[in-house]
């Protein structure tokens, strides 16, 4: 167990000479505590993958220094580092049993075979592969074989971290859930620190008690679930969290208020006058509403989602979505909606606008 | 174009595929098959398209027998899960292949390529190859190939599933807008009750080669014909729990009880099933008080999705708000009985809800 | 997926049937109408029935050469399986130099066989050739027109150098096909080199392996060409095998009533092999 920390870390791969680097991961500094759970949230091609191959060793970044209790482990190779890292591909030993499987990164270090027993049948318990034992491991579903690929990383004692590379991939839709809370129960159970990369919401929400959330190569946001949610810093978590995601609308400034559609929105917001850029007003669906004295809109659709109905209207050109609850009725008539000023930030040019209390 | 199927059947050697059943499936709208993975989406889809041939029934368009007409010579267009392109074809000659093979003039072919790269947002890319574009790229070059081919019958199977959550919900946003003008018969195959919801239209429930019921979406959702139906069309999985009927009243357990609708106090006592949406159990409110067992805890968004044990039965509930919970506490949860679907000694829906 | 059965098919084949029979099945039943009879010439026939197939089986000649045969293609396989999979593994997977090495490794594959048999008759030569006259000047005592265990080197050799390579690109395909996540497991599984080798790149290769084997034997069993132009079958007849030992018996005793009978038996014997390995690959397939 420890403390993974990053310093200046950034990552570009290989090009041309002559041509300018491409980075795949800009500036990170991060510190990864001991024993948490963390969640690497980002669409594809966000650097977070990239991210992790550095952290286990795969991967050396092409400059910044990474420290494991403030021991610099940069160049130090994979098999050093005590890492364990779950694919997104089942990899088993197809030739091996499920106990073989088990055992073999034991076995490899040299531990002696009634620790290795003991160790397996502890760990196989834990993943509920106890009546599997002796079955040959190419024989199992998907699930199974990634129940395999996470004991071979539990079974070590010496792990410091064990890292996740999107690994629901191959499940079963209605079987995710099952692997989910059985990560999130092993990591309450050992508490070792777990970095696990999605572009899942759910699962990253699920999971981790931080998350960080990725954009083109950079971290935009680390926070956990309540104030991701709450209190996007970028609008791309905004966006990116909540299905759907937070509307994001351009405003005005005007004596301090944002104003949106010639409508001044009271948002205890007291801002700088001379502030200046791209401004923009972000509100979540669930906290627009229909009233009777609100912004004009039309209603372009509804859908009806069992325990509620997403509404999306527009106002001029700008689309707004909108949560309604399941048995609430629409208006038909000239709809007018709302925003909960308790829920508005303010984003100028992509980043929050801080207000005093945020 | 007006698909039917009359009592059509699949059997490979010993295993029977696909049950007989009769679809009609019609324009303008998204006809949606939800299913679990084996449930029969792919096999039905390819019966319909006519790369399988039905080992009984027959199958109509527009009032035409088809049942032995060969793939090649239906206006059939498919998308797959897996997104796939010619690889040595550069995304314009993709786009453009049905229509070299349908031996149209150039001008045309241009003409109908860009249209349909425009409204696909592939304009920029058209002299990529495939392995150069991102997965949705890929995929929105798949669904031109398919829409430009202005075939009468299009069939997505799970188009969405290998891309990224956000992408997916853009994609499906703008699906049935890429469709609504053509007048194609669009079928679309899923395994997440959420995309049939917000795809609309109508759905075939499907489980293990059955078609369990066909509706429209939100009927099929709100009035499941089958404890089956409920099963397959939901998402955390809906809660179900055997109950006793004595008079007007239904015991959970003995502690638990509640006065049933009376429709239901008319019928024979006995057992009975209850189904129960996961966003009707809630830790606050009123309505029926149950004692539930935290398994697990899960936070989406802004809702909580909690797995508790109730008298024995493993249930779910989703509510709005973030609530944390420890393994293994015991806390109560409350449901509006009026919520509950009722089902009889043979799965089927008691209509209490009109 | 069932396809649509079209009985048009049947005429598209029917060529390919008709050519089969001229140039196969015709001239197999010859054959056996020769093993069963003696002949003279003019078309004179004598049955003999099974005679020839006794004689043929109890002969010291046919006993010797069968050895002989055998032993080759055990030592070919033994030394080529081996060396193909591990120059398969030291091949670069990625790079400017996979080309460079796959072309290397087709070369030996394209000459034509009477020519390796020359190149390396000349290359073995005990006084004008590059390797025989190393050999001799290192201190050994090489030639193989001469001595026995020289002409079965230099043969056993020949036959590494030109069909190696087979293995080889085999292999390498296989060994192309497993994607990097599982050697990166085994890294952070702590796998030594031996370990991944044995329990992720043979596993994956075995399939790929078995055809290796199975199309090594079947040349190698009916081996003609090569050991024919470098050592003629001799000294003596130390390097003669099956395939020629059975043309000297056809053409040049003219004996063909044991000639077919002979080239019956080794037909059956090949037929046999291949069917045993057939069976042993479907049997693991299953599993």
């Amino acid at each position: 167990m420890s403390r993974i920390e990053f310093k200046d870390v950034r990552h570009a791969y290989p090009s041309a000479a002559g041509q300018a680097p491409v980075y795949a991961l800009k500036e990170i500094s991060q510190v990864w505590e001991d024993g948490g759970a963390y969640a690497l949230l980002g669409p594809s091609g966000c650097g977070k993958t990239t991210l992790l191959n550095i952290i286990s060793g795969l991967l050396t970044p092409s400059e910044g220094s990474i420290l494991f209790d403030d021991r610099e482990v940069t160049q130090l190779p994979t098999t050093e580092r005590h890492i364990a890292q779950v694919f997104q591909f089942p990899v088993v030993y197809d030739t091996m049993s499920v106990f073989d499987n088990l055992a073999f990164p034991l076995r490899n270090r040299g531990m002696p075979e009634p620790r290795v027993r003991e160790r397996v049948t502890e760990i196989a318990a834990m993943l509920d592969l106890s009546d599997r034992l002796n079955q040959r491991a190419a024989g199992l579903t998907a699930d199974g074989k990634q129940k395999i690929s996470l004991g071979r990383g539990l079974v070590r004692e010496d792990v410091n971290a064990i890292l996740f590379d999107e690994p629901l991939t191959v499940i079963d839709p209605h079987l995710k859930w099952q692997l989910r809370s059985k990560l999130k129960e092993l990591h309450q159970q050992i508490g070792v620190t777990m970095i696990y990369v999605t572009h899942d919401q759910v699962e990253a929400l699920t999971f981790a008690d931080q998350v960080v959330v990725m954009h083109d190569g950079a971290v935009v946001q680390v926070g956990n679930p309540i104030d991701l949610f709450n209190k996007p810093r970028h609008t791309f978590v905004g966006y990116f969290i909540g299905s759907p995601g937070m509307n994001v609308l351009p405003c005005k400034l005007e004596n301090g208020q944002p104003v949106f559609a010639n409508n001044l929105l009271s948002s205890g917001y007291p801002v700088d006058t001379d502030i200046s850029g791209k401004l923009e007003i972000g509100i979540r669906p669930e906290f627009v509403s229909f009233c009777d004295d609100g912004i004009p809109v039309e209603i372009e659709k509804v859908e009806d989602l069992g325990r509620y109905q997403v509404v999306t209207v527009k106002h001029e050109a700008e689309q707004i979505k909108m949560l309604v609850g399941e048995d609430q009725s629409i208006p038909s008539i000239s709809p007018q909606i709302q925003f909960d000023p308790a829920s508005l930030r303010l984003y100028c040019d992509d980043w929050a606008v801080e207000t005093p209390d945020a | 174009m007006t698909i039917e199927l009359r009592n059509v059947s699949l059997r490979v050697g010993a295993e029977t595929h696909i049950y007989e059943t009769s679809l009609s499936l019609q324009p303008g709208q998204f006809n949606i098959l939800l299913g679990t993975t084996l449930s029969g989406k792919t096999s039905l889809m390819r019966l319909m398209a006519g790369l399988e041939k039905p080992s009984s029934g027959r199958l109509w368009a527009n009032g035409a027998e088809v049942t032995g007409v060969a793939v090649q010579k239906r206006s059939v267009a498919m998308v797959y899960q897996a997104f796939i392109n010619y690889p040595s074809f550069s995304v314009y000659d993709n786009i453009a292949s049905p229509l070299k093979v349908a031996g149209l003039p150039k001008k045309e072919i241009d003409a109908k390529v860009r249209e349909f790269a425009n409204l696909l947002k592939l304009t920029p890319m058209l002299e990529r190859l495939p392995n150069e574009l991102s997965g949705g790229q890929q995929q929105r070059t798949a669904l031109a190939r398919a829409l430009v081919k202005g075939a009468d019958l299009v069939l997505l199977d799970e188009p969405l599933a290998n891309l990224d959550y956000k992408l997916r919900e853009e994609l499906r946003d703008e699906l049935p807008k890429m469709f609504a003008d053509t007048g194609a018969t669009v079928v679309y195959a899923t395994s997440e009750p959420l995309e049939a919801l917000l795809l609309g239209g109508y759905t075939a429930t499907l489980n293990e080669g059955r078609v369990v019921q066909f509706g429209k979406t939100s009927t099929i959702y709100r009035h499941p014909e089958t404890l089956e139906g409920a099963r397959v069309f939901s998402d955390p999985p809906v809660n179900i729990a055997a109950i006793e009927k004595r008079g007007d009243t239904a015991y959970l357990s003995a502690s638990v009880s509640w006065n049933v609708p009376a429709k239901l106090a008319a019928m024979p006592d006995g057992k009975y099933k209850i189904g129960l949406r996961p966003h009707h159990l809630s830790p606050n409110g009123a309505g029926v008080e149950v004692d539930g067992e935290v398994q697990i805890a899960e936070i989406s968004g802004s809702e909580s999705i909690v797995r508790v044990i109730v008298e024995g039965n493993n249930w779910v509930s989703e509510t709005h708000g973030i609530h944390s919970y420890e393994f293994g506490q015991s806390t109560s949860f409350f449901f509006d009985s009026s919520r509950c679907l009722y089902f009889d000694a043979n799965e089927m829906l008691i209509e209490t809800q009109l | 997926m069932r396809k649509s059965t079209n009985q048009k098919a049947w005429w598209l084949v029917a060529p390919v049937l008709l050519l089969v029979a001229f140039n196969a099945f015709i001239p197999l039943m010859t054959v056996v109408n020769y093993s069963l009879q003696e002949t003279f010439g003019d078309n004179v026939f004598f049955w003999e029935g099974v005679s020839w197939f006794e004689k043929i089986l109890r002969s010291e000649r046919f006993h010797d050469s069968l050895l002989r045969q055998l032993l080759f293609t055990g030592m070919i396989i033994a030394i080529e399986v081996p060396l193909g999979i591990a120059v398969a593994l030291s091949m670069p997977r990625k790079g400017p130099w996979v080309s460079v090495c796959l072309v290397l490794m087709a070369l030996p594959l394209l000459i034509p066989w009477n020519v390796v048999g020359a190149m390396w008759n000349i290359f073995a030569l005990p006084d004008i050739g590059l390797l025989g006259y190393s050999l001799n000047s290192m201190g050994f005592d090489y030639d193989f027109t001469q001595q026995p265990v020289s002409a079965w080197m230099t043969t056993v050799l020949m036959d590494v150098w030109h069909w190696t390579s087979l293995i080889v690109l085999l292999c390498y395909a296989g060994l192309c096909s497993i994607p990097d996540a599982y050697y990166q497991a085994a890294r952070i599984d702590g796998a030594s080199g031996w370990a991944v080798f044995r329990y992720i790149q043979l596993p994956k290769m075995k399939r790929v392996l078995t055809i290796a084997i199975l199309l090594r034997f079947m040349d190698s069993f009916m081996i003609y060409t090569e050991p024919f132009v470098l050592t003629g079958g001799g000294p003596g007849n130390t390097t003669t095998f099956l395939s020629i030992d059975l043309v000297k018996i056809a053409l040049g005793q003219f004996d063909l009533g044991p000639a077919a009978a002979m080239s019956l038996i080794y037909f059956l014997v090949v037929l046999l092999i291949c069917w045993v390995f057939y069976t042993v690959m479907m049997r693991n397939e299953e599993q």
